[in-house]
């Protein structure tokens, strides 16, 4: 089943499922859907073994960076300490909408994975922390977790297995950078969320300084299907000629697209296919100009590129960009690319937690200057100056949103550097006025 | 964050107008059942600091901001200092530092709402509200419109929040239906 559209025959619906499904919200439905078994099986087993088939079956973080999620696990050994885990529901990531969906109709799906990951680190409490204007994903995870706790599943002898899990469900305040995994955990002790420097790595000194881990919501979904299913199961989805991205990923589709929605495919499916065949292309009579395929902080691709490229972590690097959160964003021929580059940068000016010279300096000059290019008020120089800016903001901070407002300016003045051209070309004006920092809307 | 960038001097949201609300009496909010309820939340983290969003959102749920008065009670009962609570508040955009209209009106206008034509359903609200411009409250107390960073319904173009509900597929023609079943 698919949300809000049907379920594509090309799809490979595992975790979206039974979205559209209202019943499966419900502690009932899910456990008639099959769901809990995986859990119940998971807290009988050694979390060394968990760990091990996690790792066995190549799942990799699906909130953007692609680290391996057994690997991660592994970190966490018996030692005797206080272990957390956090999941982090914190989506914000412009284009990214799945685990929202997620949230609205299998929060018992993320519960079941979470009190698992929970387990299989040797926590006894996890948080899932949601971001604030998540207000329907909150109340239906919410919902379900004492709907947990009421029947047993969770609590000081979770399914009857002797073991004890809480989970706790926490609501944020609505900042971009909460989603940055230790900017999550500061904001969780109750703290401005700014960054960690890391080293200490959350492994060793996490959450209030204790060894944690901390998984996106996709990932810890997808854990109990690979617990009742194996590992080898798992690695039926993908590329054979790609043993290093397994699995179904997926992906939400927005922009100017004939039909935006989320859509789960099997890792190395054929992008092109995808937009054109999958959500329909673009809409009538226009042509696609450019795509971001992950989320908005990699890098844009041109139709052509997109075009040619393959839906895992090493085919998008091989098109020069990232599969990162999976949020596609698809951009027309009626776009603007300067103004809608300008609009990312501000995005990133707004949601800079500021600490970080670079960032806080760079992200609000960047988005002046762009701001000024897009009011035909440009310079030649200010294309020079970009690329001065963006390179001192890429690589010297404590979290990498200062990049992020890089990656568009670059790629955007790599690709369509003759829309930024034609701009300043058509700037008659003999002095420049800075442009004004306010929304264009104002 | 709420402030905005150094290097601009300006903001996405109006400065807070100052004015007699900040010499009002605070009535405490953390009594009866709200203080039970906070100590429940308390109890599930080892320090008492880690309540505080959830105590602030407690605070803004009963009042509707975010008052220096409240801002003390819940640093008395969190054992923190006011400056310190102030200055988390301050980091987090949903926490309103002034009172604001009955119904607070984000408006998504990041790139993926923004080239599905966000910023007509601003302006659009704007017109239908008489706030005038983002962040001034209409004249009768009821709307306040902001524009809003990535809501993280950009399928749904554009989302808009009123208060803490959702609506998503907003263009400049259903606004005016959305704002009449508004009360």
């Amino acid at each position: 089943m698919g949300y809000p559209h049907p379920s594509h025959a090309r799809e490979t619906p595992i975790l979206s499922k039974y979205f559209g499904d209202a019943e499966a919200r419900t502690l009932a439905g899910w456990r008639a859907r099959g769901g809990y078994d995986a859990l119940e099986k998971a807290l009988n087993t050694d979390p060394q073994e968990l760990q091990t088939i996690v790792k066995d079956s190549g799942l990799r973080g699906r909130g953007g960076a692609g680290f391996p999620t057994g690997m991660k696990w592994s970190f966490m050994k018996p030692d005797g300490k206080t272990h957390y885990l956090c999941c982090n529901a914190d989506e914000s990531e412009p284009g990214t909408f799945k685990d929202r969906e997620i949230m609205r109709w299998t929060p018992h799906g993320l519960v079941e994975g979470v009190a698992l990951a929970a387990h299989a680190i040797y926590a006894q409490t996890a948080y899932i922390y949601i971001r604030g204007e998540f207000t329907e994903p909150y109340a239906r995870v919410t919902a379900a977790v004492e709907e947990a706790y009421a029947a047993g599943v969770l609590g000081p002898n979770a399914m009857g297995s002797g073991k004890h899990v809480d989970v706790h469900v926490h609501r944020g305040a609505g900042a971009y950078i909460c989603g940055e995994e230790t900017a999550l955990m500061n904001s969780l002790e109750g703290r401005r969320g700014n960054p960690r420097i890391k080293p200490p790595f959350p492994a060793v000194s996490g959450l209030f300084g204790k060894p944690t881990t901390i998984n996106n919501v996709e990932t810890l979904t997808t854990v109990p299907h690979i617990i009742k299913n194996g590992a080898e199961w798992y690695k039926q989805f993908g590329r054979p000629d790609n043993p290093r991205s397994i699995g179904t990923k997926l992906f939400s589709v927005c922009g100017n697209i004939s039909r935006p929605g989320n859509y789960e495919v099997a890792l190395g499916f054929p992008f092109k296919d995808f937009l054109y065949d999958l959500c329909g292309g673009p809409l009538p009579d226009r042509e696609i100009k450019a795509v971001i395929p992950g989320g908005s902080s990699v890098p844009i691709l041109t139709r052509e590129e997109a075009e040619g490229a393959i839906m895992d972590y090493e085919g998008f690097v091989a098109s020069g960009t990232m599969l990162g959160s999976g949020g596609v964003i698809v951009f027309d021929d009626r776009q603007d690319m300067v103004r809608q580059i300008a609009r990312l940068t501000r995005f990133y000016a707004h949601e800079s937690c500021a600490q970080c010279s670079q960032c806080r300096e760079g992200t609000a000059w960047i988005t002046r200057i762009m701001e000024r290019i897009r009011d035909g008020q440009g310079t030649s120089e200010d294309l020079d100056t970009l690329v001065a800016i963006a390179d001192g903001m890429t690589g010297k901070t404590i979290c990498v949103l200062s990049d992020s407002c890089a990656t568009p300016v670059m790629s955007g003045l790599k690709k369509f550097r003759h829309e930024f051209e034609a701009k300043i070309a058509a700037n008659t004006s003999m002095v420049t006025v800075p442009g004004a920092f306010r929304a264009s809307a104002a | 964050m709420s402030h905005g960038p150094s290097a601009s001097g300006g903001a996405l949201v109006a400065a807070s107008p100052h004015g007699a609300h900040q010499r009002e009496p605070h009535v405490p909010v953390f009594t009866g059942e709200t203080l039970v309820a906070l100590e429940t939340i308390m109890s599930r983290y080892p320090t008492k600091q880690a309540a505080l969003l959830p105590a602030l959102w407690m605070l803004q749920d009963a009042r509707g901001w975010v008052s220096e008065g409240g801002i003390d009670e819940v640093s008395q009962i969190l054992e923190l200092s006011p400056a310190y609570v102030k200055g988390v508040v301050s980091f987090y955009t949903m926490y309103h530092q002034h009172p604001v209209g009955r119904h607070f009106i984000q408006v998504c206008t990041t790139t993926p709402c923004n080239v599905c034509g966000a910023e007509d359903v601003v302006r659009s609200m704007l017109d239908h509200t008489g706030c005038g411009d983002l962040g001034l409250t209409s004249a009768d107390g009821k709307y306040t419109v902001v524009e809003v960073e990535c809501l993280g319904a950009c399928g749904f173009a554009t989302p808009i929040m009123i208060n803490n509900e959702f609506v998503e597929s907003v263009t400049p023609e259903s606004v005016p239906r959305i704002l009449s079943e508004l009360t």
